[in-house]
């Protein structure tokens, strides 16, 4: 809770960090003294900062994050819109990392200095120097132009084959699914795999790094020694005690992991075109749609401090000893 | 650190491994480019030309050209100035800031360290490129602003850093020697404490380094900050993007691999630089 008090203040400073005077800002160019002091009362910008504040509580409880300027409509609508986009570009990436991270992690141990360690060395190392953007295009240039394996990197799905499904939850992978499309699914997994892909090998390399870890301190402790000795088989090892152990670790570094992926998101929607929230608050900064910015910077704090706090329940579940002070 | 033992890690640092060696190589290279940039270019980093536009690495132009005929070479080199110049930057307002921030948190405890911890803890609330963007808006879309906004980002890092080993030094004995020798609170932060956290607070620079170089080229690609035609390696590569699905490679490549290669020096740097002034983390 703190820190969600603390976001909302930092958002409000920046909303009244303008440039210049708002009020001007927001009347328009052709205004005069007159209609700027209207439109000042009007927003409230001549009441003290104290009340600003609390009107901007206030908005805020209400889901009211003010009007876009480019579409016109209320800013958490146009967010609400686009929101299943981003997380279903995400939670494939995030499904990808871990799917390949802590099976590769989980190897490197067992293996250690091992050619699948040597080489899970090389990938974090080089992922930690290459920037999001360029590993989207370097892949679209390498499955799109060289190969021709993947689609052609226009957004969600390519508009001129195929219509979205029905909107259900919003992911069209999904709805397609719930709509019993199968076409337009392959189609929309498709248009999916390379964006989720880029975005999912920057969350592998630190969560392959912190399994390695994890899993060879689990691996020389007392206990594997001991479930050794009495004859268990490796896997029952490996896989029920190990693993295990490993795992809370492995949950604590996904907190930095989703700061990372919903920062690298709004990169990855620039590089294939997907019309998620990324995308609209990136031409809603280069549009000075202010409003618009503040609110999708205020969800996606949001977003992470709840994933936060998530990761904290999951890390309390996987590990009793882990336990808030009441 | 008696001159031996520091002679006997440089050679550590640079025999044993030999990736410092290469990167300080590169690191000199870059320096270089950034310093002379525009003597070094082979062509006006702003010359257009469109007999040659979009002609692929030819030995007149190694980098091939881009949309409008320049010179990709030419423009590379020209921009290292302006990116490391803003990592740079960035990285040393929030060295110092965080420095002056933590130290003070981490000796005087209470209400300071209960302040500006919760300040850090409120950046961090945030995912840190998000914020940028969000910083970015609010002051303004300008080179200047993008320092600051990658500044902000990095400054919990440093400061917390900071914070955590004043705060292990506060009751050793030298810093009670010098309390007793009369110096005030301050003098013994300044001229006891803080030059013993210099050393590691370099390597944590020198790492950070290069996630200030992806962050502040990160918001240059979505179109913050430098404008065209600026040669700058994010905004090189987002412009360089709309070709990949023609196939004309060079126009993103060469500057996303500038890029790259400018990132990979400082990690390796920092590595190296840990080597030399940590031994016992040597791998």
């Amino acid at each position: 809770m703190p820190s969600l008090l603390g976001v909302v203040v930092v958002t409000f400073l920046l909303s009244h960090a303008l440039p210049g005077d708002p009020a001007a800002y927001f009347a328009g160019p052709a205004a005069n003294a007159a209609s700027i002091a209207s439109v000042r009362a009007t927003l409230g910008l001549d009441r003290p900062l104290p009340e600003q504040f609390l009107r901007y509580v206030v908005d805020l409880l209400h889901g009211n994050l003010g009007n876009s300027l480019t579409t016109g409509q209320p800013v958490l609508t146009d967010l609400a819109q686009r929101l299943p986009a981003s997380l279903e570009l995400s939670g494939y990436a995030i499904i990808f990392a871990v799917g390949v991270a802590v099976p590769l992690g989980v190897w490197s141990a067992m293996k250690a200095n091992g050619p699948v360690d040597h080489a899970s060395r090389v990938i974090v190392t080089v992922s930690a120097a290459f920037p999001t953007f360029f590993v989207g295009l370097l892949l679209v240039y390498v499955f799109y132009y060289l190969l021709g394996w993947a689609p052609e990197p226009v957004g969600r799905l390519n508009e001129v084959n195929y219509s979205p499904p029905p909107t259900i939850t919003g992911a069209y992978t999904v709805d397609a699914l719930l709509a019993g499309d199968g076409g337009v699914f392959r189609a929309a997994l498709a248009q999916l795999t390379l964006p989720a892909i880029s975005l999912g090998l920057f969350a592998l390399a630190p969560l392959a790094r912190i399994t390695r870890a994890a899993m060879l301190e689990a691996l020389g402790s007392d206990f594997v020694r001991t479930a050794r000795a009495n004859g268990l088989p490796t896997a029952k090892i490996v896989f029920t005690y190990a693993l295990r152990n490993a795992l809370l670790p492995i949950t604590s570094v996904l907190g930095m992991v989703f700061s990372f992926l919903i920062g690298s998101n709004v990169l990855i929607e620039q590089v294939f075109g997907w019309q998620g929230v990324g995308a609209y608050a990136v031409s809603a900064v280069l549009a000075s749609d202010y409003a618009a910015v503040q609110g999708f910077v205020l969800m996606m704090a949001v977003l992470y401090v709840l994933l936060n706090l998530a990761v904290d329940i999951a890390a309390t579940i996987i590990d009793p000893r882990v336990r808030f002070e009441s | 650190m008696s001159f031996v033992t520091l002679a006997r890690n440089t050679r550590y640092a640079f025999g044993e491994n030999r990736l410092t060696l290469i990167a300080v190589a590169m690191l000199g290279i870059m320096v270089v480019c950034a310093a002379l940039g525009p003597l070094l270019a082979p062509y006006d980093p702003l010359m257009t030309n469109a007999a040659v536009k979009l002609a692929p690495p030819s030995a007149a132009h190694w980098f091939g050209t881009d949309v409008l005929g320049r010179d990709i070479l030419s423009r590379v080199i020209v921009a290292a100035r302006l990116d490391l110049g803003m990592a740079v930057s960035a990285v040393v307002l929030s060295f110092g800031a965080g420095l002056a921030l933590g130290a003070a948190a981490g000796y005087f405890g209470g209400w300071t360290d209960a302040i500006v911890g919760r300040v850090m803890d409120t950046i961090m609330a945030f995912p840190l490129f998000v914020l940028a963007m969000g910083i970015v808006a609010a002051l303004g879309n300008s080179v200047l602003n993008i320092i600051i906004a990658t500044m902000i980002i990095n400054l919990p890092f440093y400061c917390r850093f900071a914070r955590a080993e004043v705060n292990v030094r506060r009751e050793l004995g030298y810093v009670e020697a010098a309390r007793m020798g009369g110096n005030t609170a301050l003098q013994t932060l300044v001229n006891h404490i803080v030059p013993n956290i210099l050393p590691p607070m370099m390597v944590q620079a020198s790492l950070n380094m290069g996630w200030a170089i992806l962050n502040a080229a990160g918001l240059s690609f979505i179109g913050l900050g430098v404008r065209p035609p600026t040669p700058e390696w994010g905004i090189m590569v987002s412009e360089g993007a709309s070709y990949i699905i023609s196939g004309e490679w060079w126009a993103f490549m060469f500057p996303g691999a500038a890029l790259v290669a400018a990132v990979f020096t400082f990690n390796m740097l920092g590595d190296g630089l840990r080597d030399l002034l940590d031994p016992r983390k040597r791998v």
